[in-house]
């Protein structure tokens, strides 16, 4: 029973919890801001098919990174070169679902790969180590969390911007294309905003856990809603609920962040596969 | 700009890929209120004709304009119904926002609620009689019942010619007299040019005008009873075909065998 009770108080501690929360703010905000980009930028990678190509992403991300720490580069700058870097081949050498499929399985182990490397050659910290996979938000720092911040803000803002026609060419390509929407390049514009969410990502919740933020939130809200003004809106406050609930319930522990986010994430898509409509029955409400 | 100016003119229009010519010396002018099917077998290069009407695909030689104008991509006054349906899972659209796309899908930005939009959603719905689809997520309707919105979303945004690619390709029988009276209606209706691509004319033969049929490399245009002849597919197919009237519908028999697949209408001797 004692043991229980000790791996119980490991996993939620919130004694002192007052004089934690202060020092909490720039992880809430970084969580903010990346529930948001998350939520969005999820609705395309559902639309467009893409969950497998995130890990991919994220696992070359991760290479980047680690690489960067190797080198005593920056890992923000190592990150972001390595998702990008993934993010545009696989956009373009696989505009169809069967090629990215075989380009990002035989790119993710080979970023994976790449990164164990980097990380067996690195003699510093440990706990970096660990992170780049896993997550490592409490880790982060003042300058860091600022890059962070822009970055995402410049992916909320791209999408903001391209929104319509690449809703458009997501769902319905044959027709946008006819419309003069540059389906091409709007495929080029989505994968470089998606390299940069990973980026992000990768250095927050860990490059094995990106999916959390940036699909299980929209596949959730996909879930009980086919608007798409609704379907964004519920992702966002899914990925912001996981985010910054994981950070809360993670700060008395000592235990990284990620099991908690991935967990309130994964909660959320049960919830809302169990509540949300059959395809039959949505049918039937809406036509009669 | 006169009434007579033909909608879409091709001109001595010559279309291949590499080495191979799917077709050559294509001369139509498709008039306004003109349905014009175009027929021929697979790969005979009728949905690429489609594309080069959309600025997607460039002739070899010869031109191809739409009111005088050569063609270009994201022509407003194109309007386009593809065959294929829509994926089947994590589509966030509705009924009324696959046809909102048509209206302003091209444009930049996050659509805001405008009462405008929703007049003209709601109105193009009722034109089709898709006013039940509305809020039904499209992904959840049938092969017809898209169709319908489809058909919507291309005139959503006044088109003065209508495209049409194999719009008919796996509907069941009540479903392709729905699509093919819906279109005749929106021609009528709006004074539309449109070009069918069908590989079965039956479906659509008391709407159209005229037939354009492609095969080996070779066009021919005319009405129906022109084309549709014993004499003229035979010349065109290089081989004994015959076209066989049955009651108010035409069969093609003794089309060559590599010219044959996937022609339902086509029965081999």
């Amino acid at each position: 029973m004692t043991g229980l009770d000790t791996l119980w108080s490991e996993i939620f501690n919130f004694s002192d919890y007052a004089q934690l929360l202060p020092l909490l703010k720039n992880s809430v905000i970084a969580c903010v801001v990346l529930g948001v980009m998350g939520g969005l930028i999820g609705v395309f990678v559902m639309t467009r098919d893409m969950a497998f190509a995130v890990h991919g992403v994220s696992e070359l991300s991760f290479a980047g990174a680690a690489a960067g720490l190797l080198f005593g580069v920056s890992v923000v700058a190592g990150a972001l070169v390595g998702s990008l870097a993934a993010a545009l081949l696989i956009g373009v050498l696989g505009s169809r679902a069967r090629d990215r499929n075989s380009v990002t399985a035989v790119l993710m182990p080979f970023g994976l790969g790449l990164g164990i490397l980097c990380l067996g050659l690195y003699h510093g910290r440990a706990a970096n180590k660990f992170g780049l996979l896993t997550g490592q938000i409490v880790a982060i720092d003042d300058p860091q969390i600022k890059s962070l911040i822009s970055i995402a803000a410049v992916v909320i803002v791209g999408l903001l911007v391209v929104w319509r026609p690449l809703l458009f060419a997501s769902t319905d390509a044959d027709v946008a294309a006819a419309r003069g929407v540059p389906v091409g390049v709007m495929s080029l514009v989505f994968m470089t905003l998606l390299g940069l969410a990973v980026a992000v990502s990768v250095q927050i919740v860990g490059a094995l856990l990106v999916l959390s933020l940036l699909v299980t939130p929209a596949a959730a809200a996909l879930r009980i809603s086919a608007s798409p003004f609704r379907v964004p809106l519920l992702s966002t406050l899914f990925a912001l609920v996981a985010a910054v609930g994981g950070v809360l319930l993670a700060a008395g522990s000592s235990l990284p962040i990620s099991p908690y986010i991935t967990t309130i994430s994964f909660i959320i898509y049960v919830t809302c596969r169990a509540v949300g409509p059959s395809r039959g029955r949505a049918r039937a409400q809406s036509s009669t | 700009m006169s009434s007579a100016e033909p909608l879409l003119t091709l001109e001595r229009a010559a279309l291949g890929f590499g080495s191979r010519m799917l077709w050559e010396d294509l001369d139509v002018e498709v008039r306004r209120g003109e349905l014009i099917a175009v027929l021929g077998a697979n790969g005979s290069g009728k949905s690429s004709l489609l594309k080069v009407v959309l600025g997607q695909l460039r002739l070899r030689s010869g031109s191809a304009r739409v009111l005088g104008t050569p063609v270009r991509r994201g022509d407003r006054r194109i309007g386009y119904i593809p065959q294929q349906r829509l994926a089947d899972d994590g589509l966030p659209l509705r009924g009324r926002d696959l046809v909102a796309l048509g209206v302003d899908g091209h444009r930049w930005g996050v659509p805001l609620p405008s009462r405008r939009r929703r007049q003209r959603v709601s109105q193009l719905l009722s034109s089709v009689g898709a006013e039940a689809y509305e809020s039904v997520p499209v992904a959840s309707l049938s092969g017809g019942e898209q169709q319908r919105l489809r058909i919507a979303q291309a005139l959503a945004a006044e088109p003065r010619l209508l495209l049409c690619d194999e719009p008919l390709l796996s509907l069941d029988l009540p479903h392709q007299r729905l699509v093919c009276d819906l279109v005749d209606d929106a021609r009528r209706r709006l004074d539309l040019a449109v070009l069918f691509v069908t590989h079965d004319i039956n479906p659509i033969l008391d709407k159209v005008d005229r037939v354009l049929y492609i095969a080996n490399n070779r066009c021919r245009i005319g009405t129906p009873d022109e084309v549709m002849t014993s004499e003229v597919l035979s010349d065109l197919f290089d081989a004994p075909v015959d076209v066989i009237r049955h009651r108010g519908r035409i069969l093609v028999a003794g089309v060559p065998d590599d010219q044959l697949y996937h022609h339902p209408e086509q029965v081999p001797l």
